[in-house]
């Protein structure tokens, strides 16, 4: 046992080394940071940080984007992913070539297709020149409140095929009899659907509920390279906030957001985990 | 279920392919366009960023979506690869970051995960949590204390400032644990009754079951890392040292013709190794659920 201890340092110690100096040491840096006054030397000032921060307005108007972006983004995600998995589960023509398109964007360096989601939706570009053959007016979909809904088609398109992926994992390890012997016994698809597909998939469901509000995050690669460091108000997210407290050297109200995010996330996700702990002891 | 697609099956594929075929549209749109010349790209899509007053007279003016060009030509590739060596030099940017961080995440990764797949330790699924959670974290949490540790270090501007945090980072560790933990205990022990030492198991036992986990972090680490933007926007301040990514950004909005072509190229090496490695790839991200 403490044998295995002193090997278990050994295949650690290089990992362990930097991930400390990369990562856990950063984060309890800028923990402590976001206690104090920024000043050289460092005075503590409690929860001062923390009040300015939330007085701040336009770090009110980031966290009120970014959790409306997940709260619109991530649900829409995960119903579209599940009914191309569900569909995809049974036989289709091209069923293979199907998945591989899906699958497709999420290679796809963001850099890469920026271009084309300008030609899309510009206020001269092709969605608007779509719309005045229908005779209805132009939308200018980035500088107003459509921007939001851009970013979630942007934000789909880029992670369907990871949670399809994942779904059909979980789908597929559903056994096969489970529906013969429901079918048997008379019950209908839909009864089918809710007693098994959905009890089944369940514990899927909860990864891939974490996946996709961890990828949420991520589409602020998409916004700036459209949008540039400020970008319409409906679109000024967290990352945003943060990258701009950055560069003019905020540190306090940076470190003290950067708290409050972390909070967030390990809250949610040891939240999630537990709820799936219990999900399963339930379902045994 | 049968094998052969019933009659709901075709109309159902039919409608998927639809669907399929607008997932991949931006694709193709930009391969296409990259064939045109800056003549006819400037024609089509000159309008992107205008504000044309459409009050005084004028019609109603928009850009042009053009599926096929009017004559193929490799105009653009020829001015990316031969006329602006900036490309180039930054693409072998890209693959200067992108090569050691997979190299090195997947050594140090692979080794510390045998110790949380395998080994006993106390306080081991703590700290695995621990690893979990960073791996979560957006890039900006640890802006500034980043900032400071690599300041320290004297590695500003330098390009280990972003592959050093990259070998080092969480997803390494998390996904060779999930594919290491499917690996029965028999055979590890076995070994041991055999007198195998750890680093024995580790590389003659394990490390060949969990090939298919090493090819698939490889795949998904490249794809992750091929399209940075955060780390060297911060960290690269230096545009002689920028990745692909960066330069992308910039040209984009100069010269479209030629921006084109350069996206093509750059999503050309993950979109190939993403067809020559899908079951990799798949199983890779099948392999990264939690549970296991």
């Amino acid at each position: 046992m403490s044998r295995d201890g002193a090997v278990a340092g050994l295949f650690l110690a290089p990992s362990l080394i930097g991930f400390s100096v990369f990562y856990l040491i950063p984060f309890v840096l800028g923990f402590y940071q976001s206690f104090t006054d920024g000043a050289i030397g460092g005075q503590l000032v409690g929860f001062r940080n923390y009040a300015d921060l939330l007085h701040s307005a336009s770090f009110r108007k980031a966290a009120g984007n970014t959790m409306l972006f997940t709260a619109v983004g991530v649900p829409l995600l995960i119903i579209l992913s599940m009914t191309l998995a569900i569909l995809l589960n049974r036989s289709l023509y091209l069923r293979s070539w199907l998945r591989t398109s899906f699958m497709l964007p999420l290679v796809v360096p963001v850099a890469s297709v920026v271009t084309v989601w300008q030609v899309f939706f510009d206020w001269n570009g092709t969605l608007n020149a779509w719309l005045h053959e229908l005779g209805m007016a132009r939308v200018d979909w980035m500088q107003s409140n459509w921007s939001m809904s851009i970013v979630v088609v942007m934000y789909v398109w880029k992670n369907i095929g990871y949670d399809m992926i994942l779904l059909l994992a979980g789908l597929q390890s559903i056994p096969k009899d489970y529906y013969e012997t429901a079918s048997l016994e008379g019950a209908g698809r839909f009864r089918q659907f809710r007693h098994i597909t959905v009890i089944y998939l369940t514990p899927t469901l909860f990864f891939v509920l974490l996946i996709s509000i961890i990828n949420s995050f991520k589409v602020f690669r998409e916004t700036y390279l459209l949008a540039g460091d400020y970008p319409y108000d409906r679109l000024y997210m967290l990352q945003h906030y943060m990258n701009n407290m950055f560069f003019e050297l905020d540190v306090q109200k940076l470190t003290a957001a950067a708290t409050l995010m972390v909070g967030c996330i390990v809250m949610l996700t040891s939240g999630l985990l537990r709820a799936e702990r219990r999900f399963r002891e339930n379902s045994e | 279920m049968n094998n052969r697609p019933s009659l709901t099956g075709l109309a159902l594929s039919m409608l998927f392919a639809i669907f399929a075929a607008a997932m991949l549209f931006p694709i193709g749109l930009t391969l296409v366009s990259s064939l045109m010349s800056e003549a006819e790209i400037s024609q089509n899509y000159d309008l992107i960023g205008k504000m044309v007053d459409t009050a005084d007279g004028g019609k109603d003016a928009f850009v042009n979506l053009k599926l096929l060009p009017d004559w193929l030509t490799i105009q653009q590739y020829a001015q990316v690869l031969i006329l602006s060596p900036k490309f180039l030099s930054m693409f072998w940017n890209s693959v200067g970051l992108v090569g050691p961080i997979v190299v090195g995440q997947i050594v140090v990764g692979s080794l510390a995960a045998y110790a949380f797949a395998k080994l006993r330790f106390p306080g081991r699924d703590k700290l695995f949590f621990v690893y979990l959670m960073t791996m979560l974290m957006p890039f900006q949490v640890t802006l500034v204390p980043n900032y400071l540790v690599i300041d320290k270090l004297g590695l500003m501007n330098h390009s280990s400032a972003i592959i050093l945090p990259g070998i080092f980072g969480a997803f390494g560790v998390f996904m060779m644990r999930q594919f290491m933990a499917h690996i029965p205990y028999a055979l590890t022990e076995a070994a041991k009754i055999d007198g195998a030492g750890q680093l024995t198991i580790f590389w003659r036992v394990v490390l060949p079951l969990a090939k298919p986990g090493l090819a698939a972090l490889a795949v998904l680490l490249f794809v992750d890392y091929w399209n940075m933007i955060e780390q060297p926007l911060i960290f690269l301040q230096d545009s002689v040292k920028q990745p692909l990514s960066l330069y992308l950004a910039q040209i984009n909005q100069s010269a479209r013709g030629v921006g084109f072509a350069a996206s093509s190229l750059y999503m050309a090496p993950m979109v190939l190794l993403f067809l020559y490695a899908e079951s990799y790839f798949v199983e890779g991200i099948q392999h990264s659920g939690i549970k296991g």
